[in-house]
């Protein structure tokens, strides 16, 4: 179980590595990057699927399932779309 | 134990992904690793000691087959020019995910400490805050919203009504492992209204600080959901997103000159029709022709697109009309303002679509020194980012926001489709000067007859 303090360095360092790699982006990547975060948290899937999981009564299975549903269009649409935008970024270097 | 350890691995890539997509270079590779990620983490997820029961496994494999091949249905089909909305819409699904995952556990009641308690009501708040507020902004940028509502008092209401949902949130906090569902039911009901409340009196050129600031809230809410779970991956990747996507936030509100707090409570189109000036002098047409030989026989031509030329389509002609005068020795740059369009970046995706190289591509640092040197600027579709009021005019909403200088441009040249003012509704003094002259007509086809008239000297 992750408790109290453990919890509260594991938020630290991940709310600083989340800092530190959007800081050095160049306005030209916002928009993807935006969408390459919005992909990322697409892993609320796997929480989804562990409380559908561990569902018992018909109510706690329909909030589930509808949980699921989301969390993965959430993944999925976030990863096509950020693929998509990506997928045009070519290097420069012919013509010029 | 192998779960734990791919979970690792998931994190890790998802990091190492992010940080390969802040360079153009790797930015495609970043997008893969993390892709590899969330496939790892799903997969070994069918594997948890928590899932058990036929039914929920069939719920949780036809739950991801119809979310995920609406998704990818929707995520394929959509256009370049209509991204933003589309982040926004996954953007709160993935918040409407976490705000039902808290909703289960507190329906299930199972032993949860004081803290664990409060984090997963606070999760059901802001995810279901996420999702309802993504919805809005999404249906405004589709057009299918397009009022922007507003009326007095409605603040003071926001804050009651913020002030109720707290109040059940706590109600549900303290309520251990009995919770009522009505009272549950209820504070997720004001949770969504609020969300909507929030974002309807927004007017649209702020929905990229408010699209990303969902962003980061999803990513707050889906860490809560990891402590809740005791699910390491999900605190990480939620939180990571959360604290990358605030400086995003910032950032962008910085880029427009605004406060995150006047962004979310302070109107924007009143004050500026009430602030609107009254310039002098007239605008001044030109014929497309002109224009041409103008262009064509320049040094310097620096290319400032705005929302009307992503709304036209208009970016894989300019790039045409950029080659045509490369061709002929002009030296063309692009020149990006941070809130060009609907998002930052949102022009940077529509030219790298038309295939115009990155480094050809400048931001408003880079180039502002160079529009002293420039013979042409061509402004299409932008607006407020040219407008030299915000330098000059202290009653204007948009002073002190960095501009584009393409009024100091030898010549400036704008395309617009019409006399109106921009989507701020300020009057645009660069319209007014004596070097520029207007090009009226949609983006599209402004940009081909340009095409036509450099092609036929």
């Amino acid at each position: 179980m992750i408790e109290g303090f453990i919890a509260l360095y594991i938020f630290m360092l991940a709310a600083f590595t989340g800092y530190e790699v959007i800081a050095r982006v160049p306005v030209i990547l916002h928009t993807p990057l935006m969408s390459g975060s919005n992909f990322v948290h697409g892993i609320v899937l796997i929480g989804a699927m562990v409380a559908l999981g561990h569902a018992e009564t018909s109510l706690e299975r329909w909030v589930g399932f509808i949980a699921v549903i989301l969390g993965a269009g959430n993944a999925v649409g976030g990863y096509v779309v950020t693929e998509r935008m990506l997928e045009m970024f070519k290097s420069s270097k012919r013509g010029g | 134990m192998i779960i734990n350890l791919s979970y690792f691995v998931a994190a890790v890539l998802f990091i190492l992904g992010l940080k390969q997509m802040s360079s153009p270079v790797t930015a495609r590779r970043g997008i893969i690793w993390a892709g590899y990620g969330m496939v790892l983490a799903t997969v070994v997820t069918f594997f948890h000691p928590e899932l058990k029961g036929f039914l929920n496994y069939f719920l949780i494999i036809l739950g991801i087959a119809i979310g995920g091949a609406l998704a990818w249905w929707s995520a394929k089909r959509v256009a370049m020019t209509d991204m933003p909305q589309m982040i926004a819409l996954y953007n709160g699904m993935g918040g409407g995910a976490a705000a039902g995952i808290g909703i289960v556990a507190l329906l299930q009641g199972k032993d949860m400490s004081l803290l664990i308690q409060s984090i997963a009501a606070l999760g059901v708040l802001i995810g279901a805050v996420a999702f309802s507020g993504s919805l809005v902004a999404y249906a405004k940028l589709q057009g299918l919203m397009n009022k922007t509502l507003r009326f007095s008092g409605q603040q003071k209401m926001n804050i009651a009504l913020f002030a109720v949902t707290v109040l059940l949130g706590l109600w549900v906090t303290f309520s251990g492992n009995d919770v009522n569902n009505t009272v549950l039911l209820w504070f997720v009901v004001l949770s969504l209204v609020f969300g909507v409340l929030m974002t309807l009196p927004i007017g649209g050129a702020d929905m990229p600080v408010v699209i990303s600031l969902y962003n980061a809230l999803t990513g707050l809410a889906v860490g809560f959901k990891g402590l809740v779970l005791d699910n390491p991956a999900l605190m990480i990747a939620g939180v990571v997103v959360g604290a990358a996507g605030t400086l995003l936030t910032q950032l962008m509100a910085k880029a427009m000159n605004r406060s995150l707090g006047s962004v979310l409570f302070s109107g924007f189109g009143d004050t500026a029709t009430a602030a609107a000036t009254e310039t002098g002098g007239t605008m001044k047409e030109i014929e497309a022709s002109d224009v041409g030989v103008m262009m064509a026989f320049a040094n310097k031509v620096i290319v400032v697109p705005g929302y009307g030329m992503a709304v036209a389509q208009a970016q894989h002609k300019v790039w045409e009309l950029c080659q045509l005068l490369g061709e002929r020795d002009v030296k063309v740059k692009f020149a990006i303002h941070p809130v060009a369009g609907r998002m930052p970046g949102h022009m940077n995706v529509l030219l790298a679509e038309a295939g115009v190289p990155y480094d050809m591509i400048y931001d408003l640092d880079e180039i502002n020194q160079e529009f002293e040197t420039a013979d042409v600027a061509l402004i299409i579709g932008a607006n407020d980012v040219v407008n030299p009021v915000a330098r000059t005019d202290p009653s204007s909403p948009i002073y002190g926001m960095p501009i584009l200088n393409a009024d100091k441009a030898k010549n400036v040249i704008v395309v617009k489709r019409g006399k109106g003012a921009g989507f701020s509704g300020i009057e645009n003094a660069l319209f007014f000067l004596d070097q520029t002259r207007m090009l009226y007509g949609d983006g599209q086809a402004a940009a081909s007859e340009l095409i036509q008239a450099v092609k036929e000297l």
